[in-house]
């Protein structure tokens, strides 16, 4: 007893002070703080696309083309089929181009331009590319392919896939990095060739990672209107063909939301609902599909 | 291709510079050279110079149906497969300008286990993977002198380095399956990424995870992925990789150190049993595995090999005063 009452003040010494319990509540508050409200506009956006959104649905709503005929309350304004026809063919044009070169860049970049000059300039002009606002990609396809000849779906995809590239090219590089070199080493010492060694363990490694990647950038590209607006041009009338003039779903939803008709701008609401389901499914979709590639 | 091999059958001779003379082991070995069987250098003539021939074709393309005739049998089925001798000669590693291997000159005997000890940074992996030349695929990194597998020269201009690490496979320090593949898939992916065919994927799979010791544990769970297995049984995996794609040489940088005793051991057990068929060499940073498993032992110091002999005498009685320093426990 006497040994061990040494120290009376042994409980005290052990205890949290008061000064550092205040602290540690003060930030766990702030911080949850920060996160409820960096909730709240999220929230919002999706409380307001249901509400507003979901009573343009109807059947009618995705089967027919919008009809210009927006004078009269009582006319049938349409619904929105040629937007989404546009946006999905549009949209997949530009991601079959941008997604194959981009990850070609990234691959290269990763595997072969390590350390290499032109791989910091590739890289370097990447990052520009990164910044350059969606405007200007549609401007220069308008330029270079519009101006003389005309609005057309395909036009719209390139000005997209100019968008998507460098988003694609980075995040599948920043992946493909996280692949562990040692698995690249015991591929290359059991004697298989370097693109045999990127196609059979290092793409597959990096699969899930940079189906997010891709999703970030389509998700963008369809998302966008100003791109499109002067290369695809805008339309009523539903277009399979990609060298005909395309409506699209931003470009609708910028048309109709500025409408006076209360209708019409009901559509622009039930658009951009169908827009976000639309980004929604494709990312389950893709999940599902990259769930049975595993990266350890 | 095909004329091209049958037409000069001893392609893999002319272009060497010849060197049967020079005595690599002898440098550093005065006494352990003698007990070096020297015998196992002359007896693989035949099934080893056939297999020279593949190293000399860029493409490689005839070497599935080399591997798989009659001169060429695995182990498992009976048959012994001699491994080759491997020499270092004035053997340097750069990385950048920093000189990592100063000039080794060094004898791997066929069929034996050789053990690599020294501390860390002296150089041991690095001089390692100069065998299979996986030391110049590190960005700035190069190599000077000779590796002679028997006597083809490995850094010879006319070798195809795919074909070299074919013959010469290695197992890394950490284990590390394929972690989108299957344990059935990690061992086929050698034979895969080497381009055999598809029908003896199966038995040749098998046989791998055998001959590793690994068949008994794995044999229900093929499909389950290969980074769900035990440490131990991942680097069992690893081995049997190498293993599918039928080496000469294997390379193992310090197998053990990520292991637990028992892994250890059966990895042990494993290298006594397939010295069998292949030359070995193993880096290792624990004297006691080596005393266990190779039959000779070489001693390193920063870059420089300071003595090289049967593993009794280097742990028993070392010429050098810094090789009974290092293996006393004095340093490193």
């Amino acid at each position: 007893m006497s040994a061990h009452g040494a120290n009376p003040n042994r409980i005290e010494r052990f205890a949290v002070s008061s000064r550092r319990r205040r602290t540690d509540r003060l930030a766990r508050g702030g911080v949850l703080a920060g996160t409820l409200i960096a909730l709240v506009p999220l929230v919002l956006v999706v409380y307001y696309l249901l509400r507003e959104g979901l009573g343009a649905w109807s059947p009618h709503f995705f089967t027919t083309d919008p009809t210009g005929n927006t004078f009269f309350k009582s006319s049938d304004i349409g619904g929105i089929r040629s937007a989404m026809v546009g946006t999905i063919e549009m949209v997949a044009l530009a991601s079959a181009i941008a997604v194959p070169a981009g990850i070609g860049v990234a691959v290269w970049l990763v595997e072969y331009g390590r350390g290499h000059w032109f791989a910091q300039l590739v890289r370097f002009f990447v990052d520009v590319l990164t910044g350059v606002p969606s405007i200007v990609f549609g401007l220069f396809i308008y330029i270079v392919l519009v101006v003389g000849t005309g609005f057309a779906g395909y036009k719209g995809s390139f000005a997209l896939a100019l968008l998507m590239l460098p988003v694609v090219t980075r995040s599948a590089e920043v992946v493909l990095l996280l692949v562990p070199g040692a698995l690249r080493e015991s591929a290359l010492a059991l004697g298989a060739e370097r693109w045999k060694v990127i196609f059979r363990v290092v793409l597959p490694t990096a699969l899930s990672g940079m189906v997010t990647g891709v999703l970030l950038a389509v998700a963008r590209a369809a998302g966008e209107t100003a791109p499109l607006l002067f290369t695809a041009g805008a339309t009523n009338k539903v277009n399979y063909n990609l060298s005909q003039t395309m409506n699209s779903l931003p470009v609708q939803i910028y048309t109709d939301v500025t409408s006076p008709t209360q209708s019409v701008v009901d559509r622009a609401w039930g658009a951009a609902l169908t827009l976000v389901v639309l980004i929604l499914i494709l990312n389950l979709l893709a999940r599902l599909v990259s769930r049975r590639s595993r990266l350890a | 291709m095909t004329p091209d091999a049958s037409s000069s059958p001893t392609t893999g001779a002319p272009s060497l510079p010849d060197s049967p003379a020079v005595p690599t082991g002898s440098a550093a070995t005065p006494a352990g050279s003698a007990a070096t069987p020297t015998e196992s250098t002359a007896t693989p003539a035949g099934p080893a110079e056939y297999e020279r021939e593949r190293m000399l074709q860029p493409g490689s393309q005839p070497a599935p149906p080399a591997s798989t005739s009659a001169p060429a049998p695995t182990s498992a089925a009976g048959v012994v497969k001699r491994g080759p001798q491997v020499r270092l000669h004035q053997l340097r590693a750069f990385y950048g300008s920093a000189e990592q291997v100063k000039g080794i000159d060094l004898e791997f005997p066929a069929n034996q286990v050789t053990a690599i000890i020294g501390p860390s940074g002296c150089g041991k992996s690095t001089m390692v993977r100069c065998i299979n030349r996986m030391h110049e695929e590190i960005p700035g990194a190069r190599a000077e002198g000779r590796v002679l597998l028997d006597e083809l020269d490995l850094y010879d201009s006319s070798v195809d380095v795919i074909a070299v690490r074919r013959a010469v496979g290695m197992v890394f320090q950490k284990p590390n399956p394929f972690p989108t593949m299957s344990v059935f898939d990690n061992v086929a992916a050698g034979l895969r990424l080497t381009g055999i065919g598809r029908g003896e994927l199966r038995p040749r799979v098998e046989a791998a995870l055998r001959d590793a010791g690994l068949w008994d544990e794995v044999s229900d769970r093929l499909s389950e992925p290969g980074v769900g297995l035990s440490g131990g049984q991942q680097q069992r995996l690893c081995i049997a990789r190498s293993l599918a794609v039928d080496p000469e040489v294997l390379l193992m940088d310090e197998p053990c150190s990520a292991l637990d005793p028992i892994a250890t051991l059966k990895i042990e057990e494993l290298i006594a049993a397939l010295k069998q068929r292949v030359t070995i060499v193993i880096v290792t940073h624990n004297m006691q595995q080596a005393a266990r498993v190779a039959d000779r032992t070489a001693f390193m110091l920063s870059g420089e090999m300071v003595e090289v002999g049967p593993t009794q005498d280097i742990f028993t009685a070392p010429s050098d005063p810094r090789t009974e320093e290092y293996v006393t426990g004095k340093f490193g």
